[in-house]
This record gives C-alpha cells, sequence and structure tokens, in this order.
C-alpha cells in the first residue's frame, strides 16, 4: 500500500497525510530490478565470466540506488517548498551523476572490471525498468501512486482493515 | 631511438586526447538531458501550483520524466566509460 508522509506541509497546497507516489514508485523499480538481476547476473557470467558478474552486479545496484536516491531526494523536497525541489532535482541530478562517475571511476581500477557487460545492464535495466513501471502506473488522481491491486485479489478482511 | 620516442608521444597524445574528448562527450551529453529536466520540473511545478489537488499525479509523471530523460545523460556515462584510455 501506499505509504504517507504525515508531516509533509502545505506549501505546495497538500495536506497532511498526502503519498508518496516516487517513494513507492522507486521502491517498485528497485524491487523489479532485483527479480530481472538473475538474467543479466547470468548474461555477464555466461559472456565475460567473474568480471561480467561482478560488473553487472555493480551495474543493477546503480540503477537501483539511482531511482531510490532521486525518489529520496524529491520526498524531502516536496516537504519544504516548490523553489526547494526545483533545486533538489535539479543538483541531486549532477549529484547522482557524480555519484556513478565516482563509483565507476574507483571500480575500473580493479582488475575485475567489464565495461561492455556495465554499459549493457546499466542502460537495458535503467530503460527496461522505466518501460516496465509505466504500465504499472495509475493515471488516477484518487489513487496517485502505483495501481492499485484488482479487487479480486484483496480479501474482504483486508479491504474492511482498510 | 627518435622513432621509438616519437611513437611513445604519439601514443601518449592519443591516450590525452581520448581523456579529453570522453570528459568533452560526457559533459556536453549531460547538458540536454540538465535542460530536459528542468523543462519537466518546471511544469510539473506548475501543475502542483494550479491544481494541488493533483499534485500526487503530477510527481508521479515527474519523477518518470525524470528518469527517462536521465537515460539520455546515461548513454552519454556510457559513451565515457567506453571512451576512457
Amino acid at each position: 500500500m501506499l505509504e504517507t508522509s504525515p508531516e509533509v506541509g502545505n506549501e505546495v497546497g497538500q495536506t497532511a497525510g498526502v503519498a508518496t507516489p516516487e517513494r513507492d514508485i522507486a521502491r517498485d523499480l528497485a524491487k523489479r530490478a532485483v527479480w530481472v538481476s538473475p538474467l543479466f547476473l547470468a548474461v555477464g557470467a555466461i559472456g565475460w565470466g567473474s568480471a561480467g558478474l561482478a560488473s553487472a552486479a555493480v551495474a543493477l545496484a546503480l540503477v537501483a540506488v539511482n531511482f531510490l536516491l532521486g525518489a529520496a531526494i524529491i520526498t524531502r523536497a516536496v516537504r519544504i517548498s516548490l523553489n526547494a525541489l526545483f533545486g533538489a532535482v535539479l543538483f541531486g541530478y549532477i549529484a547522482r551523476l557524480g555519484l556513478m562517475t565516482a563509483v565507476v571511476l574507483v571500480v575500473r581500477t580493479g582488475g575485475w572490471f567489464a565495461t561492455v557487460p556495465f554499459a549493457i545492464t546499466l542502460l537495458v535495466t535503467h530503460l527496461g525498468l522505466l518501460v516496465w513501471e509505466s504500465t504499472r502506473v495509475s493515471v488516477s488522481l484518487a489513487f496517485p501512486g502505483l495501481k492499485p491491486a484488482p479487487a479480486s485479489q484483496v480479501t474482504p478482511e483486508e479491504n474492511h482493515s482498510k | 631511438m627518435l622513432n621509438v620516442l616519437a611513437q611513445t608521444a604519439a601514443g601518449e597524445v592519443v591516450e590525452g586526447l581520448k581523456a579529453i574528448g570522453a570528459g568533452l562527450g560526457y559533459g556536453l551529453a549531460a547538458i540536454g538531458p540538465g535542460i530536459g529536466i528542468g523543462i519537466v520540473v518546471g511544469n510539473a511545478i506548475s501543475a502542483m501550483a494550479r491544481q494541488p489537488e493533483s499534485a500526487g499525479m503530477a510527481r508521479t509523471t515527474m519523477f518518470l520524466g525524470i528518469a527517462f530523460t536521465e537515460a539520455l545523460a546515461l548513454i552519454g556515462f556510457v559513451v565515457f566509460i567506453l571512451l576512457l584510455p
């Protein structure tokens, strides 16, 4: 279910207890990254050996951390103001790119880093997860994050407890 | 002897030019997504200010828009690490 942020202010016209859709989406993306990780790890291991396996793992971790960090920045900034949101997103973009660059520059000094499986995993996972996630996002104003589960999957007791 | 020195120097120059090209390419590739993210966030903020009740949907769309735009920068990042000597 959607989590709420009770301390959300009304700077952007929001009331207390509003949902944090970007956090839900980022967590869902990270969860899906875990689901698809065996495929990329296997491709890396088969094609490039242990170096490919490790490089694909680093790429998968970077993609998941990138999504989670981006969502965390937005969630924190929205609590402050719209101006803070604008600044945080743009500086967060630079900071996240810098973080990724720093991680890769450090990691590639080790002898086990393979560039090609890293690049393939990074790009395909990032874009693939986003496309996959786009089919799972609600456009309903009443449910601003992920699509709600079908009614048939919710038991009456669960429904009543909501 | 001079021939060997010249070849070594040429190799180092090529490596240096590769590094400069990689850095320049990465920087240039990051400009477009930066502008794109600015447009996405600006419009999302405008939507949230006009219709606060739809802020959740605007934030959802904004987050996905930012992530899609960032993929362009990731392509530049990948080219950067492929070009690095």
